[in-house]
């Protein structure tokens, strides 16, 4: 059996009364497309949270590549290859696309104590190589993300994810305010991460979307996980039932 | 061709330049070529880079998302600070550090208690207003310091740098800073965090940005900015009064409005800034020259306020909306 990429063990989280997570352990193999679903309050948001380094967890451990690790905010989650790519795509609707992608990570011409000037002619060119890498075309690097479609901007944001060679993207809602096309294009992007080998954790309360593309489906409901098992052996109904 | 007027239009400190270059004409006709004399533009580049000062610090936090309303006091607090250490014997430079160093604390202590607490920065720095303002009236004890000319080297600051006598250091000084904040803005890593800061917190801190330090950075950047600016008014009319800058920090804001900076955050330029508070100089001048009542001034402002921000965002629509194609 291969090492798990990120494993979590007994996990808890309380929020001021509300015991949010009990003791969620979870392994996620590497190259693996698991799709995380729950109804609101399920307590997949927390787990993603504590993950990507927004908050973190009151008990329980999380391991990367088997060895454990401490998430203390999202620049950590980010060093230790976690990307993750939010509903509202964490990007800078009047910033342009190449200084978006290069956000907190900017190459600098040279620095004094991590201040420095911008290499923008490299943010530029590889802002553009990013976004073609993830199969999406768009016609300038200086274009403002508010000017995209909802779809191009969550292609930006994975393209962002992949340039800096995450190992696991967390997808946590990216389909949500999409029109048809525009989430058959995410759906796209994601089946694309498993051919370049990189973990994804897409959360979705879609059953639809998540069926369309991942191999795992684990269910949370009440702060636990219910139901966990390859997408060839359950079904939409079998997971709602769940719910 | 068109392409550029679309670039142009959008560009938020475009309708503040030109209304700057008709008023211009307007007043040099009006004040029969007075406006434009040696001697009026000497009267206004002696002020300009005092106010201007201030406006490009405030203008720096609003695209950071945060505002600044103890300027103005901060702008009295320096040079008072300063000149009752140099009565007291210490030595000038020495003075002049230890007044924006309080400037600064003055900052930090704005951006701190606003991120700490999470109140808006209009309470926090409202409440520094009216303490910073007191501070500058105990410490002066009731009577300003008396610093005698030539007892300290103001003309670094404020001396005549052409031989017409155009010129000030203080213009100088001014550009200098100007533009070093406007680099910083537009070409290092920090002024990318700023704006990010300040046009999407939730996606700045999400990508590992430290919000709070930057917005704390720009709170202090924004002190010690007003504090200079107060402490070259006071060299140029050699008298520390507790009572300079009185109503500056929301001239700071319209001139920083003015010029396309968004009261949200994200949006705006340091040139912008500059162009405001330009135009505010120049109106106030203006005025008194085409013999229009100055009591005026202040509905001038008001109403010049309210269309410049109506008029760019009129524009940035009509721009957006111009079907060309941006890129090559």
């Amino acid at each position: 059996m291969t090492t798990p990429i990120i494993e979590t063990r007994n996990l808890h989280k309380w929020y001021s009364g509300v015991h949010a997570l009990k003791g969620v352990s979870l392994k996620v193999e590497p190259g693996q497309a698991l799709g995380l679903v729950g109804d609101n309050g399920a307590g997949k948001s927390t787990l993603i949270n504590i993950l990507s380094g927004l908050h973190q967890q009151d008990e329980g451990e999380i391991l990367l590549e088997g060895q454990p690790v401490n998430i203390r905010n999202p620049k950590d989650a980010m060093r230790l290859g976690i990307e993750t790519i939010y509903q509202y795509n964490s990007m800078v609707p009047l910033m342009t696309i190449s200084r978006n992608v290069f956000i907190g990570r900017e190459p600098l011409k040279w620095s004094i104590g991590g201040f420095g000037i911008l290499d923008e002619r490299k943010m530029r060119e590889d802002s553009v190589k990013a976004i073609a890498d993830v199969d999406l075309h768009l016609r300038s690097p200086d274009a403002l993300v508010g000017e995209l479609s909802g779809g191009q901007r969550q292609g930006v944001a994975i393209a962002r994810a992949m340039h800096f060679k995450s190992k696991v993207m967390i997808l946590d809602e990216p389909t949500n305010h999409l029109s048809v096309k525009e989430t058959a294009k995410v759906i796209g992007f994601v089946q694309g991460l498993k051919a370049q080998g990189v973990t994804a954790i897409f959360i979705s309360h879609n059953m639809h979307h998540v069926f369309a593309c991942c191999d795992r489906i684990v269910a949370m409901a009440l702060g636990q996980i219910v139901l966990d098992k390859p997408v060839s052996e359950t079904s939409i109904e079998e997971v709602s039932e769940m719910l | 061709m068109r392409r550029l007027f679309k670039l142009s239009l959008q560009k938020p400190e475009l309708a503040s330049a030109l209304l700057l270059l008709l008023l211009v004409i307007v007043f040099q006709v009006r004040s029969d070529n007075v406006f434009l004399s040696t001697n009026n533009i000497r009267g206004i580049l002696g002020i300009l880079p005092e106010t201007a000062l201030v406006a490009v610090g405030v203008t720096l936090l609003m695209i950071c998302g945060e505002f600044d309303l103890s300027v103005g006091s901060v702008f009295a607090l320096m040079p008072m600070t300063m000149a009752v250490l140099v009565v007291g014997g210490w030595p000038f430079w020495l003075a002049v550090l230890a007044g924006l160093g309080l400037c600064a604390l003055i900052g930090f202590l704005n951006g701190w208690i606003t991120i700490r607490f999470d109140i808006p920065s209009f309470i926090t720095t409202l409440g520094m207003l009216f303490m910073a303002r007191s501070l500058t009236v105990v410490i002066s004890g009731g009577f300003p310091p008396r610093i005698k000319p030539g007892e300290v080297p103001s003309w670094l600051f404020v001396g005549f740098v052409d031989e017409g006598g155009l010129v000030r250091a203080s213009v100088l000084w001014f550009a200098g800073i100007a533009i070093l904040i406007s680099l910083l803005l537009s070409r290092t890593n920090f002024g990318n965090w700023v704006r990010a800061t300040g046009g999407f917190p939730p996606a700045a801190s999400a990508m590992g940005i430290a919000t709070g330090k930057v917005k704390i950075a720009c709170f202090m950047i924004c002190s010690v900015l007003a504090g200079f600016a107060g402490m070259i008014q006071s060299l140029r009319l050699n008298s520390f009064l507790p009572s300079i800058g009185e109503g500056m920090e929301l001239q700071a804001v319209a001139s920083a409005v003015i010029g396309g900076t968004s009261l949200f955050g994200g949006v705006g330029s340091v040139l912008g800034g500059v162009i405001g508070a330009t135009l505010i100089r120049v109106i106030d001048n203006g005025m008194v020259l085409s013999q229009i009542d100055a009591n005026w001034f202040k509905f001038a402002i008001g109403a010049l306020t309210i269309f410049a921000v109506v008029g760019n965002a009129w524009l940035r629509r009509k721009g957006r909306a111009m079907k060309v194609e941006t890129d090559k």
